[in-house]
């Protein structure tokens, strides 16, 4: 008889996994899938390309339920069928409708949720996250009919939020609570870059801005947003992008160990031997993730395991970073401030809009950022990587692979 | 409408002549040789070709001014006889001089001559010359009674053996070393030998290099007397009837044993044994020699050395032997013809014959002629420096620049009371020092005659109207001579009456006792001296079309008729190295510059070749001094110094220590070599030893070295080593400095003279990196290229940019590599300046056309097809790379 593998979680890095063990392992195991999403399986990361209309729902369907049926996967997608308890003695998990299924693996992949902002309002209708095909298909109802949208984060996914909205013809301005824009990828000429082209798009920003409170009407929807320093902006949608926190809470619930994130080992393996985790739910080495690169390579060793290979071992590589704005290219990786010790080699050419930063550090590259024209990324990426001595290609490092 | 015009190249000796298809209304010329001139048979070099480049009149001074302010001519004219008449008044004659130009026409230095010696009543008329063939004239003098090459080019043809002596003919006389090379093509029996301490270009066709010692040439042509007087290969006939002195100069000779030379020399005895025995035994023997015989202390005897050798073998006055001077400049031997140096009268007559400054004055009718010789050129700047001159007239030369000890020479004209500058170009290191600025018309407009080495009297005729308010040499002296109240002498209307009258002087009371004759042309008419067609030469009742030989009758210009050996004794040069100055330095010129740069350095190509100063040492001598390839260094003589890039070669002799002659103020900063060069003098000719001075040299280090190529040309630059190159489009500023800017942006505006410019950068600090470029509308404006390491990329592909009025985006991108986008080749270094063919082009096709000779090369991309200076060169990379 077949093992039984449970998947609590529809999303990116559950599936990745699944299909990887289905490539490594094709008839190790039969498998239950649980989703609190009433979808098949889509690219959570092309919502933005949703939202700014280059993209359709259809369009970044992964697996469609189709394929579940193709592969002999028991789906259980929708708001009823999120998992609400897992018995560990008993080895089955239970959903919200009472559904129950029994596993020699379980797999964790509740992803994550975004952060909400504390202040007062935050509660008022017309505040919404940015996490999922219901909140875009808010965002594209919100831009039908009202005309104000201001998004709380200046982060990757906030940028990509309120680029959309401006596309759908919102008022857009953006609160960040830094000088500068993705202050977590870019540095000072390329944040300056990315904020002048995203003005020349109509987006407005407000930088280093303490929120005060979210106002609403008496319909208890917002309104305003006022700031610290006495100003008001008026507001029909509000977006809170300032990052997410692991969705951890079922897992804590049945007693795994939790940290920040379910604590897995270099298997993705938690504390309960039968059970593993990845994704943006888990905690390595004290890392928590946000980017799909790291779950896809999770997944690829929680699928060795699972199909008792039993060899490889997750390592956190330094994730490049990407803005999915069409048009703006932008690529980050590393350690690209430079710290104590560091080098770095820039180069600048403001009339074509490209900006790139080496950092270097004992003749190794460390970090990049690229703004402008990106083409060499996945080449500074791999050199990263590979830890190699750069010193005898320094001269032409930042023009490129071609002359390498 | 086009129109055909025939002239002369105004670069070296050997005279060509060209075909220049003139476009009068672009004032814009097609430059091609003249098939029919006898000097080149259609061929030139790399120069000539390039002269259509040279005629733009950006850079041209078109204006008289005086003390910095522009007048009329007549303003400046008074002015100049005024001083010169008050300064004659209260001084005497000699305190005022004109120093001269091989540049000059015949006519124009006539004129000069004329007015100094006959009317002014002073010897000091001297002229540049005086650097470049003053050993040559007195040695002829010596040997001969007169000043007289004795053979003509067609020799090459004739001869079996061609000794190049102190000659890189390859580069300074380029289409008579592509001759010698055609004729050693088709007589491949015909040997060539190079006595040269440098290995040169000149070497690609030789059988044999002696490369001996600096300054030892009289040791070596003592010994060859001393091997023939030996073996019994002298022509006692020859000696017995046409010579006198030989047992005296065998005697002077008897030291010289071979072993001895090859000691002295410092060469190989089977190689000097071999060379001896070619002489020997050969009947046919030409000895070309230049600057590295002419210019040394003893540069009088060294030429006679050679003389003795020729006389004592009777390898002379007959088709395919002779000695043979190559003069430097086009129209050397016309001052000579005129008087031109200071010792000299006129007509080849001289200060030392009492009967010749007679015939003179009554010729001229003069009351007030010169009677004794003025001072020569080291001696006239060192007069100005002391005051004793007082006014001076520089037409068409650079003295700041080209005479020894420059520094000098440039603080006496600091000094002088009144000078006067005539020149085609506006900035110069010696118009910079001039009281009045007269403008002269330029090669494109002039009109008269010059005479090459060959003796050979060719016309130059004007391409175009005169630029501004430029006038001919001979005007503008005669308009001064006028006002100098000597109106009488000098009615000159049009060169052709000047000469007239300097052919009628020629055969005046001559009789054949003088060998520059040409009073066949003392009545010729206007017509005919338009149509004038090259002649060498006596041109007299004898020879009315001239003479190719002289000597071919044993007759000598001497009073007994017989041709004087000159006993010589072998002396060092008037320096010698020692622990602080332990290298001798050596100048000489490039293939594509001439001179002082001023005319060459306007077209762009000539300035690909070798874009920077140099200077050329031995790998031990570089390993000694701490010096790396293409680094700096600075040189230092007790006089001056100068800073040069390092260029490491096997090609010269340790100890031994080469620089360009070219480079000026104007275009670099630390560039003057005649800063460097000691004042020491033959005692007979006066000529400067340019060729060995005791130097050190070191290192320059600068903290950071960098260029900028900019479309356009800075007014001043902030770095502490400079020079300037221009390009096509483009001007090339090769960089260092021991400062680093707080701002390299900063900077980069300061020097580029933009302001508030996107400029794209590229910076890596820790490795003392900064790159930048400009462009506007995608058009490159400028590139600059900073670096604490002088580690650079080659200049060839972003200068080639400068042509293009934009730019795509991959070679944007790419600017600041240096290096052509991927798929775009790099041509390299320039080889061949005449169709810009580079180094990397021509290594490609080699390889990969599978190319073995010079001439598949020239098939395939046309290098070297045209001038064939850069044969040697394409050579050495078959060799390297074949």
């Amino acid at each position: 008889m077949k093992k039984r593998l449970v998947v609590i979680g529809n999303g990116m890095a559950g599936m990745r996994t699944v299909e990887e063990l289905l490539s490594a392992a094709p008839k190790q195991y039969e498998i239950t899938v649980f989703g609190a999403e009433p979808y098949g399986n889509y690219n959570r990361i092309m919502l933005s390309a949703v939202l700014a209309g280059d993209k359709s729902i259809e369009d970044i369907v992964i697996n469609d339920r189709q394929w579940y049926v193709d592969h002999g996967i028991t789906l259980h997608a929708g708001a009823d069928k999120a998992v609400v308890g897992i018995d560990r003695s008993a080895r089955t998990v239970i959903a919200k409708d009472g559904s129950i299924a029994a596993y020699d693996r379980l797999l964790i992949a509740t992803g994550s949720q975004a952060v909400i902002a504390e202040v007062q309002g935050c509660d008022l209708d017309g505040v919404i996250s940015f996490r999922d095909i219901i909140d875009v298909n808010k965002m594209l109802a919100y831009s039908d009919s009202h005309k104000h949208a201001v998004v709380l984060g200046g982060g990757l996914l906030g940028l990509e939020a309120a680029n959309g909205l401006a596309l759908r013809g919102m008022n857009v301005t953006v609160i960040h609570n830094n000088e500068l824009l993705l202050n977590r990828q870019l540095d000072k000429p390329a944040a300056k870059m990315l904020q002048a082209e995203l003005e020349q798009r109509g987006i407005k920003f407000k930088m280093a801005a303490k929120l005060q409170s979210l106002r609403g009407d008496n319909n208890n929807h917002i309104t305003a947003v006022q700031f610290a320093d006495g100003s008001e902006l008026a507001c029909d949608l509000f977006i809170m992008a300032i990052g997410v926190r692991p969705n951890m809470a079922l897992a804590k619930q049945s007693g795994l160990y939790c940290e920040r994130g379910i604590v897995v080992n270099d298997t993705l393996q938690s504390y309960d031997p039968s059970i593993y985790a990845v994704g943006e739910c888990i905690q390595h080495r004290g890392a928590t993730f946000g980017l799909v690169a790291p779950l896809f390579e999770q997944a690829k060793v929680c699928a060795n395991h699972l199909s008792a290979h039993g060899v490889a071992e997750y390592i956190t590589l330094p994730t490049a970073t990407k803005l999915k704005v069409t048009g703006i290219k932008l690529f980050s990786v590393g350690d690209f401030i430079g710290e104590q010790g560091s080098e770095s080699i820039q180069f600048s050419d403001p009339g074509l809009g490209i900006y790139k930063k080496l950092v270097i550090k004992a003749n190794q590259l460390v970090g990049a950022v690229l703004y402008g024209d990106t083409a060499d990324g996945a080449w500074y990426q791999e050199l990263l990587e590979k830890k190699a001595d750069i010193s005898g290609i320094r001269d032409i490092l930042v023009f490129g692979k071609a002359y390498a | 409408m086009n129109q055909t015009i025939q002239t002369t190249c105004p670069y070296c000796g050997v005279g060509c002549g060209i075909s220049a298809q003139v476009d009068a209304a672009n004032r814009c010329v097609t430059i091609n040789g003249d098939d029919s001139h006898p000097a080149n048979f259609g061929r030139l070099c790399s120069k000539g070709s390039a002269l259509g480049d040279t005629i733009e009149l950006k850079g041209r001074l078109l204006q008289p001014s005086v003390y910095g302010r522009e007048t009329n001519w007549t303003e400046a004219l008074d002015l100049v006889a005024d001083r010169f008449l008050d300064t004659i008044q209260k001084y005497g004659p000699d305190a005022v001089a004109i120093y001269g130009s091989g540049q000059l026409l015949t006519e124009d230095y006539y004129v000069a001559n004329k007015l100094m010696k006959g009317f002014i009543g002073s010897g000091n008329m001297d002229t540049n010359s005086r650097l470049c063939m003053s050993s040559s004239v007195a040695g002829h003098k010596r040997a001969f009674g007169a000043d007289t090459v004795p053979g003509c080019y067609e020799d090459y043809e004739h001869a079996e053996l061609i000794i190049l002596i102190g000659s890189n003919t390859a580069w300074c006389h380029p289409v008579s070393f592509q001759r010698i090379r055609a004729a050693k093509e088709a007589n491949p029996s015909l040997k060539i030998v190079v006595i040269d301490p440098r290995r040169t270009a000149s070497c690609d066709i030789a059988d044999l290099h002696l490369p001996l010692a600096s300054g030892s040439d009289a040791w070596l042509f003592n010994g060859l007397l001393n091997y023939v007087g030996h073996a019994s290969r002298t022509n006692p006939t020859y000696i017995e009837q046409h010579t006198e002195g030989f047992a005296e100069a065998l005697a002077a000779a008897e030291n010289a044993g071979i072993s001895q030379v090859a000691e002295q020399c410092r060469v190989n005895i089977e190689d000097l044994q071999r060379f001896y025995e070619w002489f020997a035994t050969t009947d046919k023997v030409m000895s070309l020699y230049s600057q590295g015989i002419n210019q040394s202390s003893s540069g009088t005897d060294k030429v006679n050395a050679i003389i003795n050798c020729h006389l004592a073998t009777g390898k002379i006055g007959k088709p395919g032997s002779g000695p043979f001077s190559l003069t430097g400049q086009p129209n050397a031997m016309g001052g000579r013809e005129v008087g031109g140096l200071s010792h000299q009268l006129a007509a080849h007559m001289d200060f030392a014959n009492v009967d010749d400054i007679d015939r003179v004055a009554r010729f001229w009718g003069s009351r007030q002629i010169a009677t004794k010789p003025g001072l020569p050129a080291v001696d006239l700047f060192d007069a100005i420096y002391d005051g004793k001159v007082k006014a001076v007239w520089i037409m068409g030369t650079n003295p700041v620049v080209s005479l020894p000890n420059a520094d000098k020479v440039k603080q006496a004209l600091q000094r002088c009371e009144f000078v006067v500058v005539s020149d085609c170009i506006a900035n110069t290191d010696t118009t910079a020092l001039a009281h009045v600025l007269l403008p002269a018309q330029g090669w494109s407009e002039k009109d008269g005659t010059v005479t090459n080495s060959e003796r050979r009297i060719s016309r130059q005729r004007a391409l175009f109207k005169p630029a501004g308010n430029a006038k001919p040499d001979w005007w503008i002296l005669t308009q001064v001579a006028q006002r100098m109240r000597f109106e009488q002498a000098f009615p000159y209307q049009s060169p052709v009456e000047i000469f007239r009258e300097h052919a009628a002087l020629s055969g005046f009371e001559n009789n054949g006792s003088r060998d520059f004759d040409i009073s066949a042309f003392a009545d010729i008419t206007q017509e005919n001296y338009d149509r004038l067609q090259p002649t060498q030469w006596p041109v007299n009742q004898q020879y009315p079309q001239g003479r190719a030989r002289l000597f071919d009758d044993g007759r000598f210009y001497t009073p007994s008729g017989k041709a004087q050996f000159i006993a010589i004794t072998p002396s060092a040069p008037g320096m010698l190295p020692n622990a602080d100055y332990p290298l001798i330095l050596n100048t000489g010129r490039l293939r594509d510059q001439w001179h002082t740069m001023t005319r060459t350095a306007i077209a762009a190509k000539l300035n690909q070749h070798k874009p920077e100063p140099f200077v050329e040492i031995h790998p031990d001598d570089a390993a000694r001094y701490g010096l790396i390839q293409n680094g700096l260094a600075s040189i230092e003589s007790r006089w001056g110094e100068m800073l040069a890039r390092v260029q490491i070669t096997g090609s010269q002799l340790p100890g031994n220590v080469f620089v360009p002659m070219h480079w000026t103020a104007q275009h670099a900063s630390h560039g003057r070599m005649g800063a460097l060069v000691n004042p020491f003098v033959d005692p007979v000719s006066k000529q400067p030893e340019s060729k060995h001075t005791p130097v050190r040299i070191k290192a320059y280090q600068p903290v950071w070295q960098g260029f900028i190529l900019s479309r356009h040309e800075f007014t001043a630059i902030t770095s502490a080593y400079w020079v300037k190159i221009k390009g096509e489009q483009f001007y090339r500023y090769e960089l260092a400095g021991d400062l680093i800017p707080n701002d390299w942006l900063e900077w980069a505006n300061l020097n580029t003279g933009v302001t508030a410019p996107q400029w794209q950068e590229y910076q890596d600090t820790a490795k003392g990196n900064y790159r930048a470029a400009l462009l506007v509308d995608n058009r490159l404006e400028s590139v600059i290229f900073i670096s604490r390491q002088n580690q650079f990329p080659e200049r060839s592909w972003l200068t080639s940019l400068f042509v293009k009025t934009e730019l795509d985006k991959t070679e944007r991108m790419a600017l600041l590599t240096g290096l052509p986008p991927q798929g775009v080749n790099d041509t390299g270094a320039i080889v061949c300046a005449c169709f810009n063919i580079g180094e990397q082009t021509i290594k490609t096709a080699i390889k990969d056309q599978g190319l073995t000779s010079h001439q598949e090369v020239g098939c395939c991309l046309k290098a070297g097809t045209n001038c064939g200076s850069c044969v040697p060169e394409i050579k050495l990379l078959l060799l390297e790379h074949g």
